[in-house]
């Protein structure tokens, strides 16, 4: 009785690696077929900005006039967000520009709220692991390149 | 016991990812320092973790050892990451073997911060029972089980499905996690096994500097962890059980990779007196990208 119970878990158990390892295969072709349409031009990856809460939307940057915090956070951007991004944050194959109207008119509490949530589900991960004036120094830094149209005039 | 084709899949498996990991642009993560705790913080999605962990240990009643494991961590996506490990031991005066390996899965089941953050965690180890890692205590594990020549404790088999709560939060640049672990034998009668972890962690500085540089206040995470058995279901609680405290440092470094530092110590009779664990780590961003232009045939 005791034997049996054992096979046939075992063969449960077998099945369900098998299934976890054609998942863990699978999920990275459904990636890079989704990377072959830009990300940028999909204008509904901005709507998570208006999910931020109120509250969220509302706070102030204490990092907005700190004379550091635009080049440590051009730093910070090229270590952990240009590569999905894009170097000049105009958006790459996985991740949307960061310089679109939609962005760099968005508060920067709505900014922050986005970097400490990430969109998980679209495949930003959360960034509260940076610590929170660093997230700010990041916001700063955004803002400060202002709307790709304007940079290219 | 391990036998001879698995440790060479293991071995080539190791080649194969290495080889397709430098095809990818290496990426820079702020690591925690962990080495046994979990916080709540996944791999970043395509990007692959290749690490070595080494612990050194004293053993009382026998040889001290040295043991060590490769870790090749996924993020299969934003809230799923999977991890191989592969386990090997040096005991000193005797022998040195590839021990089995392990294969970890962690899923976060919310898409935003909460005030505390779950994340569910699932492993399944095939090792034999000369594997001294110590990536987790569990149930009556003690410093005596690991008092066995190699020769004796391979012959031991394990196949054991590890299930973890993973609790975290990140406040005000410090890090608290709680692990709480429960473990069962798919062989035999053996019973439910109970284990847990914490830790907390801060980064030395919270602000950024404007420069790059390797020695910045930044660059560097402190904190401690404790972790220990709790018994099995017959037993439950600290009877019999062993634990560890052990301040741990990382050091992130521009160069993308990242450096940490354990000494641990024993804090009862069943513990090893001191574990001295260190390792390394590197991370490749697109990692699943090149997977699928190589298996998808897709040009850039």
């Amino acid at each position: 009785m005791t034997l049996t119970r054992t096979a046939k878990f075992r063969a449960i158990f077998r099945a369900a690696l098998l299934l976890i390892c054609a998942l863990a295969l699978t999920v990275p072709l459904i990636s890079a077929q989704k990377e072959r349409a830009p990300a940028q031009k999909d204008e509904s990856v901005y709507a998570e900005l208006a999910k931020a809460p109120k509250k969220a939307v509302a706070r102030r940057n204490p990092m907005e006039h700190d004379p550091e915090a635009v080049a440590a956070g051009g730093k910070l951007f090229d270590l952990h967000c240009a590569e999905c991004h894009g170097e000049t944050a105009e958006g790459g194959r996985k991740a949307p520009s960061l310089r679109a109207r939609e962005v760099q008119q968005a508060t920067p509490g709505t900014l922050f709220w986005i970097l400490t949530n990430g969109v998980v589900r679209r495949g930003m991960p959360v960034w509260s692991k940076l610590p929170e004036p660093q997230r700010w120094q990041i916001v700063t830094y955004l803002k400060s390149l202002g709307p790709a149209e304007k940079s290219s005039q | 016991m391990i036998n001879r084709p698995l440790h060479t899949v293991g071995f080539v498996f190791g080649l194969s990812v290495l080889a397709l990991a430098a095809l990818a642009p290496p990426a820079r993560a702020q690591e925690n320092p962990y080495i046994i705790t979990y916080d709540h913080y996944l791999e970043e999605p395509g990007s692959l973790e290749v690490e070595y962990f080494s612990a050194f240990g004293t053993q009382r009643g026998g040889n001290d050892f040295h043991s060590f494991f490769a870790e090749f961590e996924y993020g299969a996506t934003a809230w799923w990451t999977t991890e191989l490990y592969l386990d090997g031991q040096t005991t000193f005066n005797d022998s040195t073997i590839f021990t089995g390996f392990r294969w970890e899965n962690r899923v976060r089941p919310l898409q935003r911060e909460h005030f505390i953050n779950p994340v569910l965690y699932f492993e399944y180890e095939h090792i034999s029972g000369a594997d001294k890692i110590l990536k987790e205590i569990e149930g009556h594990d003690g410093e005596a089980d690991a008092s066995e020549s190699n020769a004796l404790a391979r012959k031991e088999h394990k196949h054991e499905l590890e299930f973890k709560l993973l609790l975290s939060k990140t406040f005000k640049g410090w890090n608290i996690a709680e692990n709480t672990l429960a473990a069962k034998s798919i062989v035999g009668a053996n019973p439910w096994e109970f284990g847990y972890a914490i830790g907390a962690s801060r980064p030395l500085a919270l602000k950024a500097s404007a420069k790059r540089c390797s020695f910045c206040r930044e660059n560097f995470v402190a904190g401690v962890e404790m972790y220990g058995g709790l018994g099995d279901r017959h037993s439950f609680g600290l009877h019999d059980t062993s634990h560890y405290l052990a301040p741990v440092v990382a050091w992130n470094m521009p160069s993308n990779w990242t450096l940490r530092l354990s000494p641990g110590f024993g804090l009862n009779d069943n513990s090893h007196a001191f574990l001295l664990r260190w390792g390394v780590s590197r991370e490749f961003s697109g990692f699943g990208a090149t997977i699928g232009r190589i298996l998808g045939g897709r040009k850039q």
